[in-house]
């Protein structure tokens, strides 16, 4: 080829477009942390008693959000884990081929419904339903400190909140888990079922190992949906400014999104920054967790060439 | 894999006599799982209805059947199983049942939820619920209409911004992008999906309030806030979607002499548009429902507003919300009707969008060999 490669205009506009929307999103991102972080400083640097609540600094303002926060979403997770890979197992491994996929859409279905209704659901069926539960719990485990009374007559505490919480992260959990148990590789289970294994053991010597990161990370980006849930906490909890771990009690910690969305409509000079920069606080935690999962995805995808 | 070696063909000494030794273990007759279910069930529906009868309850628990009902089960069969079958089947036995009982447990709460949202929805889905606002409206009546419009006027909006910013960054992934800025966008995008939705709502708020000042509300902020939660679910989607765009399409395309950007218009883009479609539906299903953002930068209002870029705007999980929080006095029951009306008819649209996008991706795939 003797001519030179001439590039044509439209090609080089439509490239500059595609770039350009690209850096768009970058600029967004970037954008999120630079605004939040102007709108945080008059928080951070703020007198004494300048703050709602009556802290003293923005640390201690902040500090029982935060553990209200990670202690909702843990107690979340202790429910949704083993629930998830449990579905996930029976779509993948149990249950029947035809029938697998429409499974998988029904619990997709739980996904779609809108975090409001669920707090509209939590608050008005489940809280009186699980309230009898707390109650029984209360008067014969109270002397475990976890179930400590006096047990809340509304049922509305944080293990509510929790359960609601996660109803919710049920979904892309199981998703993620299901994709995960698919790839496992088709010999291993074979050879294993070959060898006189019951559908269990080949489950446990084929499959489980080699989905061990990927659940990990199920786990990680459950935990980044059920740390920055908003409406279901904030309708089913009753919040006080408290750092506690007692879950039947009627005062509960508050996590840092419910009380955003709380305070917020009412909230006027200081304690909007005072919001936003614990908004920040609640970004940089889930930025990190999502960093953490993604990070353990591409590193399995990295050697699972091997193991297939 | 050590004990695999002849604990299936169990040897069972016969009691003292060792004139018939069977060479196969124990197993339950088939079906026998289903009718101990059946049985747990049973069980436990006989348990309810007597703690009903008995003034213990005031309702029947359904749920409480299927789920003791299930654990019972559980319980009930492992023991069998262990008796007849020895230990390796019964413990393959009950993480079967556990499994089946951890998808029954997740189903409870999704039925609970349909049942309660249809029957309360039911109170006010009447004609002036879809003509109505709630201006000069006390006690019973109005109407969700300023809701229903304010939520179709900013998801459009919203959809406007980022399907445009999505589809262009997924073409650059797949079409251009080298390198370490594609590497940095791809990273991002999965980080953005993260994004609690109140960050967006705080994020937009904090853009706004150094213009406009902190009292600023409007429904296209609120179409900012939820285009940030959208974006990155439409760049995974249609990158996905382009992806399955087979390579032998484009390289046809060059050969013709057609320029890079035309294969991408016209060749890559028509193959997928079904694919992109969907992927859109989808994403406009996740932010639809949305509360958190819409509540702290567009606040709520009971009037009709069209007006995207002046004042306040209803949109209609903020309606669920304040009509449920704000009942109060003699008129709280028709409050709460109206939130669960609204929360029935925001669950309806969620699933018509993600049936349609469904059956968009299903009857208009593009056909393989044509």
């Amino acid at each position: 080829m003797t001519t030179k490669v001439t590039v044509r205009v439209g090609d080089r506009v439509f490239s500059t477009t595609t770039v350009v929307a690209g850096v768009v999103i970058l600029a967004t991102l970037a954008a999120v942390a630079i605004f939040l972080v102007i709108q945080s400083i008059p928080a951070l640097l703020a007198p004494k008693g300048g703050l709602p609540n009556g802290a003293t600094n923005f640390w201690q303002y902040v500090g029982p959000l935060v553990f209200g926060t990670v202690w909702a979403a843990f107690l979340a997770l202790l429910f949704a884990t083993p629930l998830s890979v449990g579905i996930a197992l029976f779509i993948s491994h149990y249950a029947p081929r035809r029938v697998s996929q429409t499974l998988g859409y029904i619990i997709d279905l739980l996904a779609a419904v809108p975090s409001v209704v669920f707090g509209l659901w939590g608050i008005v069926v489940l809280a009186p339903f699980v309230q009898p539960l707390y109650q029984w719990l209360g008067d014969n485990l109270g002397w475990i400190p976890l179930f400590a009374g006096p047990v809340s007559g509304t049922g509305r505490t944080i293990l509510t909140a929790a359960i609601v919480l996660a109803v919710m992260v049920i979904p892309i959990m199981t998703a993620i888990c299901r994709e995960v148990f698919l790839q496992a590789p088709r010999l291993h289970e074979e050879a294993a079922l070959a060898l006189g294994a019951t559908r269990w053991e080949m489950i446990r010597m084929a499959v489980l190992p080699f989905a061990r990161s990927g659940i990990i990370s199920a786990i990680m980006l459950g935990l980044g949906r059920a740390l920055g849930e908003t409406f279901a906490v904030a309708m089913v909890l009753s919040p006080a400014f408290i750092v506690k771990f007692a879950v039947l009690q009627a005062q509960n910690p508050n996590t840092i999104a419910a009380n955003i969305a709380l305070q917020f409509p009412e909230a006027t000079g200081l304690s909007v920054n005072a919001l936003v920069a614990s908004g920040l606080v609640l970004f940089a935690v889930t930025l990190l967790v999502n960093v953490l999962a993604r990070w353990i995805i591409s590193r399995r995808a990295a050697f699972s060439g091997a193991n297939g | 894999m050590t004990t695999t070696s002849d604990a299936t063909v169990a040897v069972r000494p016969a009691d003292g006599i060792h004139s018939h030794v069977p060479l196969t273990g124990g197993r339950l007759p088939r079906g026998s799982a289903w009718l101990v279910l059946a049985g747990g069930w049973a069980f436990a529906g006989v348990f309810f209805a007597l703690l009903w009868a008995g003034g213990v309850t005031t309702t029947f628990s359904i749920v409480g059947t299927v789920f003791f009902g299930t654990v019972l089960f559980d319980i009930v069969l492992y023991v069998i199983s262990r008796i007849v079958e020895g230990p390796r089947r019964a413990l393959d036995r009950l993480v079967t049942s556990l499994v089946s009982t951890a998808f029954i447990i997740a189903l409870l709460p999704l039925i609970s939820l349909i049942w309660t949202v249809v029957v309360g929805g039911m109170a006010r889905l009447d004609a002036s619920f879809f003509t109505q606002s709630m201006r000069n409206v006390i006690g019973d009546g109005g109407g969700a209409l300023h809701a229903i419009m304010g939520t179709l006027l900013i998801t459009l909006a919203a959809t406007i911004i980022s399907v445009p910013i999505g589809l262009l960054t997924s073409i650059y992934l797949v079409e251009y992008g080298r390198g370490s800025l594609a590497k940095a966008i791809t990273f991002l995008v999965d980080v953005m999906t993260g994004i609690p939705s109140i960050v967006a709502g705080l994020f937009t708020f904090a853009l706004f309030a150094l213009v406009l000042g902190p009292a600023a509300r409007s429904g296209f902020m609120g179409a900012i806030a939820l285009s940030v939660l959208m974006i990155p679910v439409v760049v995974r989607s249609s990158e996905e979607i382009l992806r399955l765009v087979p390579a032998e399409l484009r390289e046809a395309s060059y050969a013709l002499g057609v320029p890079k950007w035309l294969t991408i218009l016209r060749i890559v883009l028509p193959t997928s548009l079904a694919g992109i479609v969907t992927g859109v539906m989808l994403a406009i299903a996740r932010v639809i429902g949305e509360t958190a953002p819409l509540l702290l930068v567009t606040g709520f209002t009971f009037s009709m507003n069209y007006n995207l870029f002046n004042d306040r705007m209803m949109t209609l999980p903020v309606f669920v919300y304040t009509q449920y929080v704000q009942a109060a006095g003699v008129s709280a029951q028709a409050s709460v009707d109206r939130a669960w009306t609204a929360a029935l008819t925001l669950i309806v649209i969620m699933l018509v969008l993600n049936l349609a996008g469904r059956l968009i991706a299903k009857f208009f795939a593009p056909k393989r060999g044509l």
